[in-house]
C-alpha cells in the first residue's frame, strides 16, 4: 500500500495522534488493521512466556541446590505472570482470555519457535536465561514505549521483571565455566544448541517478513528484526568471550568498518519448519498446555459454581 | 460456566501514595480476586493494600467526550501557580 | 558430641517443608489456571525458604561441616524425616488441596507453639514462617470449601482425596522419643495439644465445604523415622540427580 493512499480522515487523524506520541487507549477510535495486528502480535507473545514456562520448568525438581531452585521456580512463575499482563492487554482489545487460549490450543496461534527445542542438561537453564531471555529484553525495551497503552504498561511490567532472569541465566553459567571440565564442556554444549534459535528469536529478515513495514509506521514496533538481532549479537559475543566459550559460528567476526559484528547465515529453513510445527518439541509443548487445561476445566467451574451458590445465598 | 469475570486491581504502595491502577485478573470472587492479586501483583513488595473491582463495574468517560470534559481546563491558566509573577525579592511563596 | 536430639527434630521440621514445596513445585506451569499456577508457586516458595532456614539450623547443630544442599541433596530415604502425608503425590487438584489442608492446618498450630520455643534459633524460624503458613492455611482452607461446594464433580472428588488422605494424618499428632524430650526441654511442641485445635477447624471447614469427615481408624506411620512410602525414593532420585551424578560440583 502506498503511504496514505485510501487513508479515511479518521486513520489520518489516527496516524497522526501516533506520530505525534500520543497513546491510544482501548476505548480510542483504531482501524481493524491496528486491532487486529495488535491482538496477534501480544497474544503471540503471551503464549510464548506460558508455553515459555515449560521448558525451565522441566528443571525445577532437578535444580541442583535449593538456591538455584527457589530461583527457578520465582523465575518460571514470573513467566505465569507475565503471560496474564498480557492476556490481560489482549482482553482490552474485546478478545476474552479464554479465546485467546482456545486459539493456541487449537494449534491456530503462534508462540516463540525457540520454546520448541528440548532442555537437555542443568546448564540450559543457564543458556535460556542468558540467550532467550537477553533476546527478549532486547524485543522488549522497545515496546515500552509502543503506541498502544495498555500493551506498553505491562511491557514496562515485564521488563522491569526480566532483567533478573537474565542475571541468573548468565550467574548460572558463570558458575559453569568455572566448575568442572564436565560442567564447562555442558555449559559449551547448551550455548551450541541454543546460539542458533536465539538468533531466530528476532524473527525473519526485514526482506522477508511481511508485517514489518506498516507496524513501525504505527509504533508497534520500534526496530527492525536484524537491527535487534544484531544488537543482540553485539552484546552477546564479548559476554561469551568472558565465559570463555566458543559462539557456534565460524563466520562471526568483528568488523570495524560497520563498527558491529559480521555474523553467519541463518539456516531458515530450520525456523519455519520449527514454526510449522515440525521442532523437536512443539506437540509435546501443545500437548502440556491442553492437559492443563483440559484437567484444570473442572476447577475452574467448581469456583465459578461456588461463587454463584455464594452470592445467591448473600442475596437471599 | 467456566469463565471467571475480571477484576480491576489497585495497590497503594508503601509510600503513601493513593491506590494506582496496576492490572487485571480472573477470580470467581471477590476474595480470591484479592488473594490472586497478592499472588500476582504484590512479588516483590509492591504493596500494602490491595482493592478489586470488577471489571463491568467500573464506568467510565468516553473517548469522544474528550473535548467537551477535558478542554475547558485548558483555558483557565490562572488555576496554574505559573500563571502569577512573584518578585525577586518576594522568597518562597 | 553434637545434641543428636535437637539435630533429628530439625530435620523432621525441614523435611517436611522441602519434601512438600518438592511436590507442590512439580505443578509449577501446569496449574488449572494462571492465578492459581501463581499463588501455589507462592507456597512452594514460601515452603522451599522455611526448609533452608530449618536445614541451616540442623547442619549448625549438627556442626560436621554439613550445609542445607548437603542434606537436601546427600541423603538417601532412609535418613529423611518428614511426614508420609507430604510425600504423597499430587493426584488432581483436590488431591493436592485435601493434602495441603491437612498439612498446612496442623503447620499452622504447630508453628504458633514453636514461636515459643526456648530455643531462640527455632522460636525465630517459626515466627517468620507462621505469617505465611497463615495465609497458606486461609488458602487452602478457602478451596477445600471451593472445590467441595462447587459443582457434582468437584465435590466428589474433594470427598475421595479427603477420604484417601486421611490415613496419614495420625502420625501428625503422636510424639516418639524425640518429640517428647524436645518437648520436656521446651524447644518443641506438644504433639497431642495439636490434635484437638488441628480436629476442630478440619471439622469446621469440611463441614462449611459439605464433606463428610473421616472417621478415626488405622492410620498409617514410619516417616519420622524414616521408614517412608514408596513415594520418596523417586523425589529424591529426581530431586538429587545433579548432585550425585557430579559428586562435589558447585553449582
Amino acid at each position: 500500500m502506498v503511504e496514505g493512499a485510501q487513508l479515511s480522515p479518521e486513520e489520518i487523524q489516527f496516524q497522526e495522534r501516533i506520530d505525534a506520541g500520543i497513546k491510544i487507549e482501548p476505548k480510542d477510535y483504531m482501524p481493524e488493521g491496528y486491532r487486529k495486528t495488535l491482538i496477534r502480535q501480544i497474544s503471540q507473545h503471551a503464549h510464548s512466556e506460558i508455553v515459555g514456562q515449560l521448558p525451565e520448568g522441566n528443571w525445577i525438581t532437578r535444580a541442583p541446590t535449593l538456591k538455584r531452585k527457589a530461583i527457578a521456580l520465582a523465575k518460571v512463575q514470573d513467566e505465569a505472570g507475565h503471560g496474564l499482563y498480557l492476556y490481560s492487554a489482549v482482553e482490552t482489545l474485546g478478545v476474552t482470555r479464554e479465546q485467546t487460549i482456545e486459539d493456541l490450543l487449537a494449534g491456530k496461534a503462534k508462540y516463540s519457535s525457540i520454546f520448541n527445542y528440548p532442555t537437555l542438561t542443568w546448564a540450559d537453564m543457564g543458556a535460556i536465561g542468558w540467550l532467550v531471555d537477553g533476546s527478549a529484553i532486547i524485543n522488549q525495551i522497545p515496546i515500552c514505549r509502543c503506541s498502544y497503552g495498555p500493551y506498553a504498561r505491562a511491557m514496562v511490567r515485564i521488563c522491569k521483571e526480566e532483567t533478573f532472569h537474565m542475571r541468573q541465566g548468565f550467574e548460572i553459567m558463570m558458575t559453569l565455566c568455572r566448575g568442572t571440565p564436565a560442567q564447562k564442556a555442558m555449559a559449551q554444549d547448551a550455548l551450541n544448541r541454543w546460539w542458533w534459535p536465539s538468533l531466530m528469536m528476532h524473527g525473519p529478515s526485514d526482506a522477508e517478513s511481511t508485517h514489518s513495514a506498516q507496524s513501525i509506521r504505527w509504533k508497534i514496533k520500534l526496530f527492525s528484526n536484524d537491527e535487534l538481532r544484531q544488537k543482540f549479537v553485539d552484546q552477546t559475543v564479548p559476554q561469551a568471550e568472558y565465559l570463555g566459550l566458543k559462539i557456534p559460528d565460524p563466520d562471526l567476526k568483528w568488523n570495524a568498518e560497520r563498527g558491529h559484528y559480521d555474523f553467519g547465515k541463518i539456516d531458515w529453513d530450520e525456523f519455519y519448519n520449527v514454526i510449522k510445527g515440525n521442532g523437536p518439541c512443539n506437540r509435546e509443548r501443545l500437548r502440556a498446555r491442553i492437559a492443563a487445561h483440559e484437567e484444570g476445566s473442572w476447577v475452574r467451574s467448581a469456583a465459578a459454581a461456588h461463587a454463584e451458590k455464594r452470592a445467591k445465598r448473600k442475596a437471599a | 460456566m467456566n469463565d471467571w469475570p475480571l477484576w480491576e486491581i489497585f495497590i497503594r504502595s508503601q509510600h503513601g501514595l493513593a491506590h494506582k491502577h496496576v492490572g487485571s485478573l480472573h477470580a470467581p470472587d471477590a476474595e480470591m480476586a484479592v488473594k490472586n492479586a497478592r499472588d500476582v501483583y504484590t512479588r516483590r513488595n509492591e504493596g500494602v493494600s490491595i482493592w478489586v473491582v470488577k471489571s463491568c463495574d467500573i464506568a467510565a468517560s468516553s473517548p469522544g467526550e474528550k473535548e467537551p470534559l477535558f478542554e475547558p481546563a485548558n483555558s483557565k491558566v490562572y488555576r496554574h501557580p505559573g500563571f502569577y509573577e512573584v518578585p525577586e525579592e518576594v522568597k518562597n511563596m | 558430641m553434637h545434641d543428636q536430639a535437637r539435630f533429628e527434630y530439625l530435620l523432621r521440621l525441614g523435611d517436611n517443608c522441602l519434601i512438600l514445596s518438592q511436590r507442590l513445585s512439580e505443578w509449577c506451569g501446569h496449574g488449572p489456571v494462571l492465578e492459581e499456577d501463581i499463588a501455589l508457586t507462592n507456597v512452594a516458595l514460601d515452603l522451599l525458604g522455611h526448609a533452608r532456614f530449618w536445614l541451616t539450623c540442623a547442619a549448625e547443630v549438627e556442626n560436621a561441616g554439613r550445609d542445607e544442599d548437603q542434606l537436601a541433596y546427600l541423603r538417601d530415604a532412609g535418613e529423611f524425616r518428614n511426614v508420609l502425608l507430604v510425600e504423597q503425590p499430587n493426584g488432581d487438584y483436590a488431591q493436592t488441596t485435601a493434602r495441603q489442608f491437612y498439612f498446612d492446618t496442623w503447620h499452622y498450630f504447630l508453628l504458633r507453639e514453636l514461636k515459643n520455643s526456648s530455643d531462640s534459633r527455632v522460636a525465630e524460624i517459626a515466627e517468620k514462617a507462621v505469617k505465611e503458613v497463615t495465609y497458606h492455611l486461609e488458602r487452602s482452607s478457602a478451596w477445600v470449601i471451593r472445590l467441595g461446594d462447587g459443582t457434582e464433580e468437584s465435590h466428589g472428588r474433594m470427598q475421595r482425596s479427603i477420604d484417601d488422605l486421611w490415613v496419614y494424618t495420625g502420625e501428625l499428632f503422636e510424639p516418639d522419643a524425640i518429640d517428647v524430650e524436645m518437648r520436656e526441654r521446651d524447644i518443641g511442641a506438644d504433639l497431642e495439644s495439636l490434635r484437638a485445635p488441628w480436629l476442630e477447624h478440619v471439622q469446621k471447614t469440611l463441614s462449611e465445604a459439605t464433606l463428610d469427615a473421616p472417621s478415626a481408624g488405622w492410620m498409617q506411620r514410619g516417616g519420622k523415622r524414616g521408614v517412608h512410602t514408596e513415594n520418596l525414593g523417586y523425589i529424591l532420585a529426581e530431586m538429587q540427580f545433579l548432585q550425585r551424578a557430579y559428586p562435589g560440583a558447585q553449582w
